[in-house]
């Protein structure tokens, strides 16, 4: 391996003239393709979060008449008054998008592209065109679902879970029909993209590293994205199968998932079939889906945080058991979404068994993060508020999780308000900020320039603070029994009182979307106008940083570095207590170990 | 009112920042601004890191106190009273947790917050502190799992012990019907096949089926206080879910196959609406109301507390507005009322 990457060394110097097209657009270079992972899940997470703006102000202000309404959504909100079917397609939208188009792609597709190469020593992916594939897979099936929302019968509606038989038949609602079709079609190119992603990402891992990078001296950042990458290849294709098996329920009249329909005053012929077989195969993905998104996102904050604090991370080898540990499990939990579904009751205590064992590897995450924190030189770096943030909300929505999956406790919570709380702060939040310390803490290595710190600390503030105004009291609104995915409450006298809680929630996340446009600002001016970085401004020792700032294709313009230690060697001193380098609190990876320098097993 | 009180202050909190960080900007033009924190940064971010801490306290004290009463009363069932007692529990367990949790992460963040010169402690194992919070959790966990594995198998055992009430609730787009088994308490045999419209037999039974005819199909459940019901869910068109939210009862209703839940209720509506809280409860939204129809609008008839069954799975259109009312009586009123409902037979005879 380590004679591959010094044979690579030598013939970088002279690759082909890049052309527009060749750098910018079809690029196979890792760093370009993660910027356009990141643009494109950026652009995707604002038309997810403005969804989620427009439902949130009709269940504040249930069927009330908003000029925007009527601006965006045209013959679905007649009067501006929102459409029963459309408030169903904005949140099935809004959650397919947050979930596969920003927080998988975006996030995973971003970070793993850009640091698996240059935190490995690698000087690029193993395979550049699979890789420039798998972006462009991901751009088309983005396009195809953003192409959904314009068809005459409304985009899909039936949640993001898509259960059948409400996803299977036209006539059960219009979303069912040519919406659903793209639906399908968009998130089969996805899974497509996602698989060829990871396993680009699995073996640029096991094969590229560079001389001296064991695994046990990978960043923790890596060591994410690689069992990331595992549990995508391992689940992704089983929810290929559930949507293959639909589109043939669909469009052949195959009986996989229905059975004894009436219907429009009609009795369909299906017979045998079981939605419960698309809800296991369904969650046999969506499960370990929610560590495909938190797992690159904890790997971020362990490295952001480490940086900050100055400190090693604590329990390096925890960290990395956990990792592998919380991937095992969440291939195993998948029922605690199904503990009411039907499915024999004993299976629900065995998967209460395996999903309370998840939180004990989560919970020696958090203790770790905690620990890394103390007696550390903590440099608030907009990036290092987004990894604390993350630990914080990472907790709170956990801790819930003891209660949804407690299979006795989950059947008078089951699809409330209090999971859409629970799953909101713990991943969907808590991703959020990890994709946010990543973005301010690699700014500088995707595009050279620092980010202003000050935009960086109000929005984070403000985000901080309306994440949890929305979701802390939603908690409250699931107890007092309101049903998720409802147009609105007024049906049921009993949610009358609830209706103050919901334009309280509703305001919160109004202001925490328009904080999100000072990051845009940030973002877009930081690109053209930011201030110059530096080659190592946070004092990092991970690889990325001895790259020059201008990319270069096969990112070092000499020999691959040579790594020496591990990557959290900050502020170890000698035994006279001053630092290994003096006057410097860091050791990088490639610095060669001293003579009297104590090796802790790395 | 709160909303604009949250508005403002958060419109001012921005606005403070924002000038905060201006004047900052401008206090340093002549010095080297590098975009990367200084001392200054550290010590007023890990200010707001404490700050924070009390705001999240502050949030979580102010939504127990403001919305505690929102949440639902007592439970009205057998079960529904342990379930009550393992949710208050584990509640205690992750409010213990999330106060000490939040405390250390946000203290330490307010405490280490950098300062050049400052030599952070390099510190990167400890087994003995990583298998005290491995076995902490262990052990917490291993005693809720086992407890609500126990209290799991006893709610989800449906047997026919006890002389249960068979019920079966018919879900549709967007209505549910209740069909009870009868005199001889076994429900009659159904398929969506056999529905006819014409005849009003809308939940498919089978005519030809002798347990059927004495079967009693109603748009509204009546329950007998202190007795156990064994209901059997169906589903003609999509999924959908029965959600009895009083009883601490769920179960989807799958087409193609018969789910079961069972419960005993324990309080009948007369009881429930004496109950302090639900008497509040109805008194508040009365008053709401009462301001809906001041004002002249919709949804403004005075409310009366009634348990109810809501449909809990995404099922289309008019999701939101699928429900069917329960009344829990004595054993006499409700063999009353269920005498003076027309059996299935007598239906069929009738069309």
């Amino acid at each position: 391996m380590s004679a591959h990457a010094n044979e690579h060394s030598e013939d970088h110097g002279h690759h082909h003239k890049e052309t527009f097209v060749t750098k910018y657009i079809f690029s196979q270079d890792h760093k370009m393709i993660a910027k356009q992972y990141l643009i494109t899940g950026l652009i995707m997470g604002a038309i997810g979060i403005a969804m989620s703006i427009l439902f949130r102000m009709q269940l504040a202000w249930p069927g009330k008449s908003f000029p925007i309404f009527e601006a965006l959504l045209g013959k679905w909100a007649p009067g501006g008054v929102m459409d029963a079917e459309m408030y169903l397609s904005l949140v099935t939208i809004h959650g397919t998008i947050m979930v596969f188009f920003v927080l998988t792609a975006g996030l995973s597709g971003t970070f793993s592209n850009l640091l698996i190469p240059l935190q490995i020593g690698a000087r690029d992916m193993a395979s550049g065109f699979l890789n420039m594939l798998s972006y462009w897979l991901f751009f088309t099936s983005a396009a195809i679902m953003l192409l959904s929302l314009f068809v005459e019968t409304g985009a899909a509606s039936a949640g993001w879970t898509i259960y059948p038989p409400l996803s299977a038949l036209p006539m059960a609602q219009s979303g069912s029909g040519l919406g659903m079709t793209l639906w399908l079609v968009s998130m089969a190119i996805f899974i497509a993209s996602s698989l060829l992603g990871s396993l680009n990402y699995i073996v640029t891992v096991l094969n590229l590293r560079t001389k001296g990078m064991s695994m046990t001296r990978l960043p923790l950042t890596i060591w994410a994205f690689f069992v990331t990458a595992i549990i995508g290849v391992v689940s992704f294709p089983v929810l290929l199968s559930a949507a293959l098996l639909l589109i043939m329920d669909r469009g052949f009249g195959t009986s996989f998932y229905l059975s004894d329909i009436f219907i429009q005053g009609e009795v369909l012929h299906y017979q045998g079939g079981s939605p419960v077989l698309f809800e296991h195969l369904f969650w046999f993905l969506g499960h370990p889906e929610v560590y495909i998104v938190l797992l690159p996102a904890l790997g971020i904050t362990s490295e952001v945080m480490s940086t900050n604090a100055r400190k090693p991370i604590f329990g390096y080898r925890a960290m990395v058991t956990s990792i592998i540990a919380i991937a095992f499990l969440s291939t195993i939990v998948w029922g605690h979404h199904m503990f009411v579904s039907g499915m024999n009751p004993f299976l629900g205590s065995v998967f209460t068994f395996t999903t309370l064992l998840i939180a004990i590897p989560s919970a020696v995450k958090a203790f770790n993060y905690i620990t890394t924190l103390w007696k550390g030189n903590l440099q608030f770096n907009p990036g290092m508020l987004f990894s604390i943030g993350l630990v914080s909300t990472f907790v709170t929505g956990g801790l819930t999780g003891i209660i949804l999956g407690d299979s006795t406790l989950d059947i008078n919570v089951h699809d409330t308000y209090f999971v859409v709380a629970h799953f909101h702060l713990v991943m969907g939040i808590s991703a959020l900020y990890g994709l946010f310390a990543g973005v301010y803490h690699w700014f500088p290595k995707m595009f050279g320039r620092m980010m202003n710190k000050n935009l960086g600390y109000a929005h984070f503030w403000i985000t901080a603070v309306c994440a949890y105004g929305v979701f802390f009291p939603m908690h409250f609104v699931g107890m007092a029994g309101v049903p998720r995915r409802y147009y609105q409450n007024t049906a049921f006298p009993m949610f009358d009182e609830l209706t103050n809680v919901q334009i309280l929630i509703t305001v919160f996340a109004i202001i925490a979307a328009f904080a999100q446009l000072i990051f845009v600002y940030n973002f877009v001016h930081s690109i053209f106008y930011g201030k110059k970085a530096e080659q190592n401004p946070w004092k990092s020792n991970t690889l990325e940083w001895t790259t020059p700032v201008e990319h270069i294709h096969g990112n070092w313009p000499g020999a691959i570095p040579e790594v020496h230690r591990w990557a959290y060697d900050y502020s170890k001193t000698d035994k006279s207590g001053e630092y290994i380098i003096p006057g410097q609190d860091f050791v990088p990876q490639n610095v060669p170990m001293g003579d009297d320098e104590e090796e802790l097993h790395h | 009112m709160t909303a604009f009180l949250t508005i403002a202050v958060l419109v001012f909190l921005g606005a403070a920042i924002y000038q905060m960080t201006k004047i900052f900007e401008l206090s340093q033009a002549g010095k080297q601004q590098d975009q990367i924190a200084n001392d200054k940064d550290n010590r007023v971010n890990g200010y707001l890191m404490f700050g924070f801490l009390i705001f999240i306290y502050g949030l979580a004290i102010f939504s127990f106190v403001k919305y505690s009463k929102v949440l639902l009363p007592v439970a009205a069932s057998e079960h529904g009273s342990e379930y009550d007692l393992l949710m208050l529990v584990s509640f205690v367990i992750i409010l213990i947790a999330m106060v000490v949790v939040q405390a250390l992460l946000h203290y330490y963040a307010f405490k280490y917050r950098g300062q050049a010169g400052v030599k952070a402690l390099y510190y990167a194992d400890n087994s003995k502190l990583e298998l005290l919070w491995t076995g902490i959790p262990v052990i917490v966990l291993a005693v809720l799992i086992l407890w609500g594995l126990y209290t799991w198998s006893e709610i989800m055992d449906v047997n026919n012990d006890d002389d249960p009430i068979v019920v079966e609730l018919y879900a549709q787009q967007f209505n549910w019907t209740a069909r009870y088994a009868g005199e001889d308490n076994v429900l009659g045999d159904a398929n969506v096949r056999l529905i006819d419209i014409d005849r009003a037999n809308i939940l498919g039974v089978d005519e030809s089926d002798s347990y059927a005819a004495d079967d009693i199909v109603v748009k509204e459940l009546h329950l007998p206080v202190g007795r156990k019901v064994n209901f059997k869910m169906r589903s003609q068109d999509v999924l959908h879910s029965a959600y009895m939210p009083h009883f601490r009862a769920q179960m989807n209703c799958v087409p193609g196959m018969i789910t079961e839940f069972s419960f005993t209720p324990t309080l009948t509506t007369a009881e429930m609406r004496a109950q302090k809280d639900v008497q509040a409860k109805v008194a508040r939204t009365n008053k709401i109301r009462g301001e809906r129809a001041a004002r002249g609008e919709e949804n403004s008839d005075p409310w009366e507390f009634d348990y109810i069954l809501l449909c809990n799975k995404i099922c289309g259109k008019s999701h939101y507005n699928m429900q069917m009312k329960i009344i829990v009586e004595d054993e006499a009123s409700y063999n009353k009322w269920l005498a003076s409902q027309k059996t299935f037979g007598q239906q069929m005879a009738a069309n």
